[in-house]
């Protein structure tokens, strides 16, 4: 197990972008569900509630964390330890 | 007088499925994303030791967060009630922040690549050995389980065939677990926690809504005459206790020392995730930051089970008494059915399947750092170079999917797939954690008793089982798991003893960072490397932090 070989994981891809474009996606998705099929016998299921919708748009907040998140400390920022090989972080 | 049969088939349309490809398109992408960064053996089995707390910490829960967990405890919130926060709360809580601010400086101060390497530092090649076979035979034992499980959801939800559900879903989970090894898995693991969060809190928000609210609820449990599963203290309907003094010791001792310690203690699956955080501050975070999530979700987990029982016509059929066709393992899905909309439906669909590779994903990558290391390397095929080792790491993920196709046959041979993961716990884990504790605290153990330890804890579990199985021992399956894990711990820690009066045990020098005792307070707390400097970044803080938040919330139920 040598030093250097371990650096390759250090550069791993960004989770946090990951989980941001699996819930804008569903985010977006159930929103548009919330606002198109909110029959009253749907939201009857729930009480009421327009549950797609407020799932939804909990999903859009959540995705919105994640970039901010990010966004405001990539990867590489996280200072690497010492000695260790720099690379940027290789997300796209 | 049988009602008509209830359909468990979820009314799934075409938009849901569209949700469950795109989830399933993330996962694989995220196996071949992590490729990338796999050079090195320990990059494959370890993540080359650099991952963040947050991520080892949410891959904790989430690991422990399978589907058997999902389903299993939501039907015990239906059967039982509030007592039911007991599995999260006295049962696991103060364990987790044992293992992160007690016993993780020695894990991974170690720096022991996995388990049964620390059990070779403190005792010998021999302990060592013990452990990773049965470690080994156990993952994949427990592979089959959520295997199994999972074909049977998809079959019971989608009409697949078991013959069908099963070797897809082992495809899946080889496939990122192959191309990423463990970050794939870990990394999974935490999209899964943020998916199966997705399924439970819109399942508790509607569910709900739909009874009433919480005082709708209360009202409700009162009314079919179960007070008692609205109080999680005395807790008697869980322990089958009668006398509610025994039962709250029944609940502290046995779940809340044996059992729980000895599993979220010594169970690699669980262990391996902080090991491969990316310094010991990390390390020793992740069980402590899992806690968090842990404390909460059995507000999404248990809740909606008890709202099931009252709301589902089958289920409160069954609690009454009256003949019915549904079980409570069948809480969640049918509570799915009856509450969740069209598109909010295909999320709970891809929660659902996520949390059974979670629990599978788990066992597998385990498997391969144990057996990678500790059986080929230490063991039968020493000196060989790293990139051969990496492909023994990748070759064991492909046999160990295909070894779980075969154990989740064993597995469909039991009726209750609770009982057989049970006693499979109180053979292999609590004599482990016997050993460990007394190792730990008692530098004189030497180590001959590991293995001796070991091996006779185990026969005396093995022991139990079988009396109780053949009715000698007049208990339920659950108080004998409970009482062969308490055998097993007693009987390995008087072996260990007896044996370490007669044997040689280790020079002090070696023991350093090993036991207690020889370990300077700096090393059990952070080591050179630990930046700990301020409040959300100190694993004491932060433990004392998830322990007041536990007292709270039995308070506030």
């Amino acid at each position: 197990m040598s030093e250097k070989a371990s650096s390759a994981a250090a550069s791993l891809f960004d989770l946090r972008t990951v989980i941001a474009i699996l819930f804008a996606f569903y985010g977006v998705v159930l929103t548009i569900m919330g606002f198109v099929t909110a029959t009253p016998e749907n939201t009857a299921k729930s009480g009421g509630l327009n549950l797609n919708l407020w799932t939804g748009i909990g999903m859009l907040i959540l995705a919105a964390i994640f970039i901010v998140w990010a966004r405001a400390k990539p990867l590489g920022a996280d200072a690497p330890p010492p000695g260790d090989d720099d690379r940027p972080p290789t997300h796209h | 007088m049988l009602v008509a049969a209830t359909d468990l088939r979820l009314n799934t349309t075409w938009i849901d499925y569209v949700l469950v490809a795109f989830y399933f398109v993330l996962v694989l992408g995220i196996g071949v994303l992590a490729r990338r960064s796999v050079s090195s053996s320990l990059d494959f089995l370890l993540s080359g030791r650099s991952l963040p707390a947050w991520v080892t910490g949410l891959a904790f829960i989430s690991a422990n967060l399978g589907a058997i967990e999902l389903i299993g405890m939501t039907a015990n919130g239906a059967q039982y009630g509030l007592p039911t926060v007991h599995y999260y709360w006295i049962g696991a809580i103060p364990a987790m922040v044992f293992l992160g601010i007690v016993m993780m400086p020695f894990y991974y101060g170690s720096k022991a690549r996995s388990v049964p390497e620390f059990l070779q530092k403190r005792f010998n090649h021999t302990t060592q050995r013990v452990n990773a076979v049965t470690f080994a035979l156990s993952s994949v034992l427990i592979a089959g389980v959520n295997l199994f499980a999972l074909g049977l959801v998809m079959e019971a939800l989608l009409g697949w065939s078991l013959a069908v559900a099963i070797p897809v879903a082992a495809l899946v989970v080889l496939s990122y677990t192959f191309l990423g090894g463990l970050s794939a898995a870990i990394y999974n693991e935490v999209l899964q926690f943020f998916v199966i969060l997705a399924l439970l809190i819109p399942l508790t928000v509607g569910g709900l809504a739909r009874v009433g609210g919480w005082t709708g609820l209360q009202e409700k449990i009162i009314a079919a005459g179960n007070e008692a599963e609205l109080h999680a203290w005395p807790g008697t309907p869980l322990t089958g206790i009668d006398n509610p003094f025994w039962s709250v010791v029944g609940i502290v001792f046995g779940l809340g020392f044996v059992l729980s310690f000895g599993y979220w203690t010594t169970n690699f699956a669980e262990v391996q995730r902080a090991l491969s955080a990316k310094d010991m501050s990390a390390a020793r975070r992740t069980p402590i930051i899992g806690a968090y999530p842990k404390a909460l979700i059995p507000l999404v987990i248990v809740v909606p089970g008890m709202i099931a029982a009252v709301l589902v016509p089958a289920l409160t059929a069954a609690k009454a008494g009256q003949p019915s066709d549904v079980t409570y393992n069948n809480a969640l899905s049918l509570l799915m059915n009856e509450v969740l909309p069209n598109g909010v439906l295909g999320v709970a669909l891809a929660g659902l399947l996520a949390a059974f590779m979670a629990g599978m994903a788990a066992n597998v990558s385990s498997l391969n750092t144990v057996f990678t290391y500790d059986i080929w390397q230490d063991w039968l095929h020493p000196g060989k170079d790293d990139r051969y080792y990496l492909q023994v790491g990748r070759a064991v993920t492909v046999i160990g999917c295909l070894l779980a196709i075969g154990t989740a046959a064993i597995a469909g041979s039991y009726s209750n797939l609770m009982d057989y993961i049970q006693s499979l716990f109180s053979f292999f884990n609590a004599p482990l954690f016997a050993i460990f504790i007394l190792g730990l605290f008692w530098k004189r153990m030497t180590g001959t008793a590991g293995w001796t330890g070991l091996i006779s804890g185990t026969i005396a579990a093995v022991i139990i089982d079988v009396l109780v199985r053949t009715g000698v021992l007049d208990l339920s399956s659950q108080a004998g798991s409970f009482v062969g894990a308490s055998a097993a711990f007693i009987v390995g820690v008087i072996v260990a003893v007896i044996v370490s009066m007669v044997t040689q045990p280790k020079p002090d020098s070696e023991l350093v960072g090993l036991t207690w005792s020889l370990t300077s307070k700096e090393d059990r707390s952070h080591g050179p490397d630990g930046a700990a400097t301020s409040v959300l970044t100190n694993p004491v803080a932060l433990g004392a932090g998830v322990i007041l938040l536990t007292i709270i919330l039995y308070i506030v139920v």
